[in-house]
């Protein structure tokens, strides 16, 4: 972090919330859509316009997409739980208060989980998860640059007031930047596997903030925090919790007391400056919504909620990587391909080989995947298809070469790999006798290689393996076709 | 509660309420004295009683998640003190708002 | 009787019959509201082409061959509610000017079932007061005094009703806006069990309290109405989901096996000689009428006042802070948001809305909440505990339901002197029970040409619609009172 090793001295602890928009067909209290970019103050109605006389009435879904969510975590989700009203005036707010979940959330605790790059495993402990709803959207004119900050006036759009908003609050668990990154990315892939929400951070559908203090390592009371603001991407959260970590080492170095405050990032300047010079002490003034019924769940209810816990990301990660030995980038990639997780389970059900399966799936599939812009799991390559092309593979019954090419004929056209072999015999050739002289015509044809090879040039044998798979047209088993070469070059 | 003091001009800060000195004076005597009828509460045995915050309790009364019309933007900028083209105008905010 | 002074079901008898069209109402009162509404103020808005598009439709659809139980009857609309197209105000400046873009479930299914929409009625501004002198937009006189209030904050529909400017009237109460001037002006005014009536389009005063009724001059009416509108509203999420009897065609002719609570806390003795005899003999009148008086006690109803108004301005603190100038209304400019909300607000606002939005904001904020909001909240579950354990001993409860017949304007300058007014009728409104008044009889007070009517209490468990619509109806029946006078307005104005 920094050159004099301060850095070690010490330990950074974040808290992180981060609002996600749910996806819904309509708002969290009226009909109107939720839909993202379209033409200003068309999806408003009296409702989300705050107009005199109207009456809220929640979404049953997005209750369910947040109990889904919290459930996916590990959350408690309480027997009765309600919605309050926050108090504050802001002009892209309707109502002039929001709908929200004071003391009673939707759901409560929870750990998320997520893998570091070192192959170490970390967790954050929920807090809560709560519903509430989204505000208008301001668009700053007068200062030049779009900012509030020097603006004139605001312009005020409010389709995106009222959309169903959970707010996510952890525990200051994440020690690290890279923690921060990870335990959003779980999160996001969990929200998206569960299809609660669409987390398009560019679209404004996840917004987070991170609370940063930094402590002598061993300490346990936590030192004064600051709250960043403005990270529209996962990776400026990285960068901005960074670069926030070594301002506050600097100042604590330098004597410097940390000021208790708000911070935007500034992704160009690649520094978090103040936004705040004084906390205003907030006076939300919350009481229950006379509006709105309390929610109750059964446990009976929760059951038709609660999905299978085996195919979350996390869940699944862990188990590629502990139970199937894959690389963590490997399992990730694997969850983060919509649909994907789902077809390399199937696969490996048949073939036992998750490795193998997996870079098939990972390699050839996905390559074909992006070029045809078919998803590997609406393509005509079946997960028995590509199982039985695997195991053909697995058992040195086909090259690599032949397996490629069949897997792109049958990602097009359908049909059974192992069939596809049998009749155009495709069948990987190992018998060594059955390769001697195409072995020998190949020495034949290139004595510089040979030359070359005797002389010291280890690569040359690569060239003549190659040689030979061609003049096999890749049915050759290449290890054998090597051995054979090793065996004949060694020979006077 | 027993203090029937009220901190008036606090309470219309927070309220969003401009006052004037008069209506300070005014306002704050006339809440004081209701503040002192209201104090009367403290003589009820409410320790070990359930708040209501709805008299008729309900639950889950909750809604489907269909599309209803949304109302046309003509009807929605017409009661606008201040629009410009699409938008609802503002005067200019101030950071400390939020 | 001319069409215009029939009750509400008879001239929907005589609509649906074609004996006359409502179209005819519709214009004879228009003419009649051209003449009187200046004098009286129950209106601040005449909306005479919904009236006229309103009764053109019931005509046709009487002509298809429909019947409908409010066709052609002049409705009231309190100007809290919004009717779609026409300017809806709360009696508020901050509201001066706005056109409501939808109508209100009450009001669309009062119109549904055939009623005129004549015009929207005066109220304390956003239904806070008890006498209609809290508007900002204009003065209601009593249709029996003109130098009285009507009472409040219903206080234009209930003299609509009474002036007979409208066959009915739909009003809100909060703390008792619908039955105080429904009293004051010797009318029926109900209010149902809290979530009976759809709150969708009404404009929020304290919502957990709100609760839209009918005005009329019979129970029957009243009932007619109360039908057309009660019943669950998907957009009303604390409208109740349980099934409504019919209240309108009453079974029962005299109040033999009905047990009447009379709450022993509110003492007669405390009101001037001549109202609590008012109020004896309307007890005597239930005895004769064959009911069975008992003692009730309602130990907490002393401490209604207060509780009430720490929870009616809470609510209304927050339901109230969507007035800022942004999206509709009025706004006052200043150099920044922050500056608008204040001067609009300021501006927008009258004395009695600002009161009542400081002391809720107070109430709610930190270091208060729990001695005052929470303290309330409590304090109502013990007055609902004290109505349910006396309903174990009667059927229904008959107390005041004001203290006083109309006052004369600017009688009650001090704001908690006002706040008296809601003494008898605040704790049913915080048990969420369905209570009406109904007329009981007359006093002259001392420089009082006329004789000013007084308004029997009758409060029913929760939901009992049905029983206390049919124990009002033998009440009135069994006492004519509404038949000994008529408001001077009706009988000296011609029209």
């Amino acid at each position: 972090m920094n050159a004099d090793g301060s850095a070690s001295k010490y330990e950074a602890v974040i808290g992180i919330e981060c609002h996600v928009e749910l996806r819904t067909a309509s708002k969290m209290f009226c009909g109107c859509r939720n839909v993202f970019g379209a033409e200003p103050n068309t999806n408003v109605c009296p409702v989300c316009l705050g107009m005199p006389g109207a009456l809220p009435v929640p979404n049953r879904r997005a209750i369910e997409h947040l109990v889904r969510a919290g459930l996916a975590f590990g959350c408690a989700i309480p027997a009765f739980s309600k919605f309050d009203r926050k108090n504050y005036f802001y002009p892209d707010m309707p109502k002039d208060y929001q709908i929200s979940q004071y003391d009673m959330p939707l759901a409560q605790g929870g750990v998320v989980s997520y893998f570091l790059a070192d192959g170490t495993k970390g967790m954050c402990r929920l807090t809560r998860i709560h519903l509430e709803e989204d505000t208008g959207k301001s668009t700053h004119g007068g200062s030049g640059d779009g900012r509030i900050a020097g603006s004139s006036y605001s312009l005020i759009d409010f389709n995106r007031a009222g959309v169903p908003l959970m707010e996510c609050v952890s525990e200051p668990d994440i020690r690290s930047a890279e923690e921060a990154v990870a335990y959003l990315e779980t999160l996001k892939r969990t929200f998206v596997a569960l299809g609660v929400s669409d987390v398009k951070m560019e679209e404004g559908s996840l917004r987070c903030d991170a609370n940063v203090s930094i402590r002598l390592r061993g300490n346990t009371e936590l030192g004064t925090k600051t709250e960043i603001k403005n990270m529209n991407s996962f990776r400026s959260v990285g960068r901005a919790i960074e670069s926030e970590i070594a301002r506050q080492i600097a100042l604590l170095e330098a004597g410097t007391r940390i000021v208790q405050e708000t911070r935007g990032w500034d992704e160009a300047g690649g520094v978090t400056h103040s936004m705040r010079s004084k906390e205003q002490a907030h006076d939300y003034r919350y009481f229950p919504d006379p509006d709105l019924a309390p929610i109750e769940f059964a446990p009976a209810a929760l059951g038709g909620l609660r999905g299978d816990s085996e195919v979350l990301p996390q869940r699944r990660i862990e188990r590629y990587v502990e139970a199937d030995g894959l690389s963590i980038v490997q399992a990730q990639q694997l969850v983060d391909a919509p649909g994907v997780a789902d077809y390399f389970d199937d696969v490996v059900a048949r073939t036992h080989k998750p490795q193998a399966s997996a870079n098939f799936v990972l390699g050839e599939c996905s390559r074909l995947a992006n070029e045809t812009q078919v998803p590997v799991a609406h393509s005509k390559l079946g997960a028995g298809a590509l199982a039985e092309l695997v195991t053909l593979v697995e058992a040195r019954a086909i090259t690599s070469k032949v397996a490629k090419s069949v897997l792109e004929r049958v990602w097009r056209d359908g049909g059974s790999p192992k069939a596809i072999v049998e009749s155009e015999g495709l069948g990987a050739v190992s018998d060594p006798n059955a390769l001697a002289t195409l072995v020998t015509d190949v020495l034949a044809a290139h004595a510089k290689s040979v030359d070359d090879y005797r002389a010291g040039k280890g690569a040359a044998l690569q060239f003549l393996v190659g040689q030979a798979m061609k003049a096999s047209r890749g049915k050759a088993d290449p290890s054998v076709v090597e051995g054979l070469l090793r065996e004949r070059l060694a020979a006077p | 509660m027993s203090s029937t003091n009220i901190d008036i001009r606090h309470v219309a800060k927070l309220a969003r309420l401009a006052l004037s000195d008069d209506e300070v004076a005014l306002y704050g005597a006339q809440l004081e004295n209701l503040l002192v009828h209201v104090a009367e509460l403290e003589k009820l045995p409410t320790a070990d009683v359930v708040a209501t915050a709805q008299v008729i309790p309900s639950r889950n009364v909750e809604r489907d998640d269909v599309n209803t019309p949304s109302l046309p933007r003509a009807l929605v900028l017409a009661g606008a003190p201040q629009a410009e083209g699409v938008y609802f105008r503002v005067p200019r905010i101030i950071a400390e708002e939020g | 009787m001319g069409p215009l002074d029939r009750s509400a079901a008879a001239l929907a008898r005589a609509v649906s019959a074609r004996e006359l069209t409502a179209s005819e109402v519709a214009e004879a009162m228009l003419t009649r509201v051209g003449e009187r509404n200046p004098a009286l103020g129950a209106y601040l808005s005449v909306t005479a082409e919904h009236a006229r598009a309103a009764a053109r439709r019931v005509d046709e659809r009487i002509a298809a061959g429909e019947s409908l139980p409010l066709a052609g009857v002049p409705l009231a609309v309190k100007d809290n509610m919004c009717l779609a197209g026409t300017r809806t105000t709360a009696a508020s400046r901050i509201l001066e000017g706005w056109i409501a873009p939808y109508t209100a479930t009450a009001v669309q299914r009062c119109l549904d079932a055939g009623a005129i929409p004549i015009g929207k009625a005066n109220l304390d501004e956003f239904a806070m007061g008890s006498s209609c002198e809290n508007s900002a937009l204009g003065i209601t006189r009593n249709p029996w005094d003109q130098t009285r209030v009507p009472g409040g904050s219903s206080g234009g529909s209930v003299a609509a009703v009474a002036g007979g400017l409208a066959t009915i009237g739909l009003g809100s109460d909060t703390g008792g806006s619908i039955r105080e001037p429904a009293a004051f002006c010797g009318v029926v005014g109900f209010k149902p069990t809290y979530g009976r009536v759809s709150r969708y389009g009404l404009i929020a005063f304290a919502s957990s309290l709100d609760q839209i009724g009918p005005i009329a001059r019979t129970v029957e009416d009243a009932a007619l109405v109360y039908d057309a509108m009660a019943g669950k509203d998907p957009a009303d999420a604390t409208s109740l989901d349980l099934a409504v009897e019919a209240t309108a065609g009453f079974d029962r002719d005299d109040l033999r096996g009905v047990r009447i609570g009379i709450v022993a806390e509110f003492d007669l003795a405390r009101l001037e000689d001549d109202v609590a005899a008012v109020y004896r003999a309307a007890y005597a009148d239930l005895a004769r009428l064959g009911a069975e008086l008992v003692d009730v006690s309602l130990p907490t109803a002393d401490y209604g006042l207060a509780t009430y108004y720490l929870i009616a301005p809470a609510e209304c603190s927050s339901n109230l802070a969507r007035f800022d100038g942004v999206r509709y209304g009025l706004r006052v400019e200043g150099d920044d948001v922050g500056a608008m909300y204040e001067a609009t607000r300021a501006a927008g606002f009258g004395p009695e809305v600002k009161r009542r939005i400081l002391i809720g904001t107070h109430a709610l904020s930190s270091g208060y909440y729990d001695a005052y909001y929470v303290r309330a909240q409590k304090a109502r579950t013990l007055i609902a505990n004290d109505f349910a354990r006396a309903f174990e001993r009667c059927d229904a409860i008959a107390s005041p339901a004001a203290a006083s017949p109309a006052f004369p304007f600017n009688a009650k300058s001090d704001p908690y002197s006002m706040y008296l007014m809601d003494y008898y009728t605040i704790p049913m409104s915080l048990a969420g029970l369905p209570a009406l008044s109904v007329p009981c009889g007359y006093v002259t007070p001392p420089g009082s040409a006329h004789p000013l009517p007084l308004g029997l209490a009758l409060t029913t468990p929760l939901f009992a619609e049905r029983s206390l619509l049919s124990f009002a109806h033998v009440y009135e029946r069994g006492t004519m009172h509404a038949e000994r006078y008529a408001p001077p307005v009706l009988t000296e104005v011609p029209g």
